[in-house]
């Protein structure tokens, strides 16, 4: 199967006045379609960077990043999905209105559409929060708007950066059990970026574990849990124990190396 | 007997009978100061030829107004002022756009901007005036001269101090300058604005008179001007006054609409 998605060699420093920071160095893997990529690593490892080259915000110094047999420009921007870390809802619009920045920046307001953003907004539960100013809602729900103001774009391939890390315990299990399941559903292809290992080995069908300063990729494990299972279910597998266990060491002598 | 007050109705009404306080106080220091003044006139302390006095500038409001036509004098003070206001806003909107839009350009003007902006904007005024006459369109263009260079300085920093991640989310959402512009930019910036305009709105009548000062033929400014240059101080300190109450009415007109979009948010 041709792979969707093909990183080759990328390699990315930031430059300032004062000096170079190299935040990626060689980087190659492969995506195909449908499938579930997450990505794990220490703090400034270059997770964000990574989901930025690919969303094609800044170029690699090196390397290719290849999508559906093309290089990434701008106009395949408007294909993905990128859930940035924060949620950087704006102040002067409602929750709504925030959630259809998207769709109005693309041009693809409508009834439809719309009405697929309120479906949204109910299955996330923030109906009664519609009209209200971000300021208002907590961390957590925040959260929930700046991932369906992603989703009801119907991106092709999704990027997620920590998109749970603002929930408490509970909801986090909740929300990405949904949407791991969604996900599976829709057949789309998502990078998960966490730091959570549990939920990267639940969610993701590899998980791609990067070294720090600059960022290289530690190995990708390929994770075989029953795809049938939900996010939650797996983490109940006698293989999870294994998973997790085998990504932890690779954890433990990264942090030993540095 | 009293019903019991809740610790919120207390704190309500504590900080109410705060305000009231503060209004009384307000007032009776203009109170006050109005009945020194007349006394003081009254008494022979202070010649009134010279510091008038309250009753005096009011009977000389009333027949300015019949002799004079004071209000079209003011009118035309206040149209200056609002036209220069207007006209401010408009080019410093449009100039920091294209100063936002062009990162070179606006390195390379930014010491000019810094210059014209420290210059005493009065010293402009007699050159404008031999250079354009003296019209109301030189009058204008001596308002806003004093208020544009600023502005346009606040009004650049507030958009280069923008989140750059709210940018970049624009662009993850497939949106182009246009889109940072109209979407982050602008919108994003509008309390910067309106705390710009209260500065502006002071700044565009103080132009205004000192353009009437010089070249006016109308306009509280050539009223102050005539009226010392013929010893009618009633006249000038009127006008003065006159010209305290339109500074404070359009300053307020700015805040309320600061607050209206405030509590909007
Ligand atoms: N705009 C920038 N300019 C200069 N250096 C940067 C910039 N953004 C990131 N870096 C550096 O690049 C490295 C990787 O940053 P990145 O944000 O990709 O890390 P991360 O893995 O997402 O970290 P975290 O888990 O904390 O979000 C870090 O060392 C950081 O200091
Ligand atoms: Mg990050």
């Amino acid at each position: 199967m041709e792979p969707i998605l093909e990183c080759k060699n990328i390699n990315y420093s930031y430059h300032s006045m004062t000096g170079e920071t190299p935040a990626l160095s060689d980087i190659n893997f492969k995506l195909n379609k449908g499938e579930f990529l997450s990505v794990v690593g220490p703090s400034g490892c270059g997770k964000s960077t990574l989901l930025s080259l690919i969303c094609g915000l800044i170029a690699p110094e090196s390397g290719e990043i290849i999508y559906e047999g093309t290089n990434i420009t701008e106009s395949s921007r408007q294909r993905f999905g990128y859930m940035l870390q924060k949620d950087h809802l704006f102040e002067w619009r409602t929750i709504r209105r925030n959630i259809l920045l998207g769709l109005e920046i693309q041009k693809k307001l409508s009834r439809e559409t719309g009405a697929y953003a309120d479906k949204l907004l109910e299955t996330y539960g923030l109906s009664a929060f519609a009209q209200k100013r971000p300021s208002e809602l907590s961390g957590g729900m925040r959260q929930r708007a700046a991932l369906i103001r992603t989703l009801v774009l119907k991106p092709e391939l999704l990027l997620l950066d920590e998109p749970f890390s603002a929930l408490d315990y509970q909801t986090r299990l909740k929300v990405s059990d949904d949407i791991g399941t969604i996900i599976r559903q829709e057949k789309k292809t998502a990078i998960l970026v966490t730091h959570d290992l549990s939920e990267a080995i639940s969610m993701g069908d590899k998980v791609l574990v990067l070294s720090k300063h600059p960022g290289k990729i530690k190995t990708i494990v390929p994770i075989s849990l029953d795809k049938n299972l939900s996010p939650l279910e797996k983490r109940n597998c006698d293989e999870f124990k294994t998973y997790f266990n085998l990504i932890w060491k690779e954890f433990e002598s990264n942090e030993a190396e540095t | 007997m009293k019903p019991k007050l809740s610790a919120q109705e207390l704190y309500i009404h504590r900080q109410k009978k705060r305000t009231v306080q503060i209004h009384i106080a307000r007032s009776l220091i203009l109170l006050l100061f109005l009945v020194l003044w007349e006394a003081a006139a009254d008494l022979g302390i202070i010649d009134s030829f010279i510091f008038s006095s309250p009753s005096r500038v009011v009977r000389c409001f009333y027949d300015m107004l019949r002799t004079e036509r004071l209000l079209f004098h003011i009118g035309i003070t206040l149209f200056e002022t609002l036209a220069s206001f207007t006209l401010v806003l408009l080019f410093t909107l449009f100039i920091t756009t294209c100063l936002w839009l062009n990162d070179r350009i606006s390195k390379t003007l930014e010491p000019y901007l810094v210059v014209l902006n420290s210059l005493p904007k009065s010293a402009l005024a007699p050159l404008l005036i031999v250079w354009l006459g003296g019209n109301y369109k030189t009058i204008i263009i001596t308002g806003m001269s004093v208020a544009i260079f600023g502005s346009i300085l606040s009004l650049y920093t507030a958009f280069t101090e923008t989140d750059s991640e709210k940018i970049k989310l624009v662009k993850t959402l497939g949106g182009g300058r246009k889109d940072i512009l109209l979407r982050v930019m602008l919108p994003g910036n509008i309390p910067s604005l309106l705390s710009i305009m209260k500065v502006n709105i002071g700044l565009c009548l103080v132009g205004v008179i000192i353009g009437e000062f010089i070249a006016a033929k109308v306009g509280l400014g050539y009223l102050i001007i005539y009226g010392s240059q013929v010893f009618k101080l009633d006249w000038v300190i009127m006008s003065i006054l006159v010209l305290c109450i339109i500074a404070m009415g359009l300053y307020q007109c700015i805040n309320q609409a600061e607050k209206r979009y405030l509590k909007k948010i």
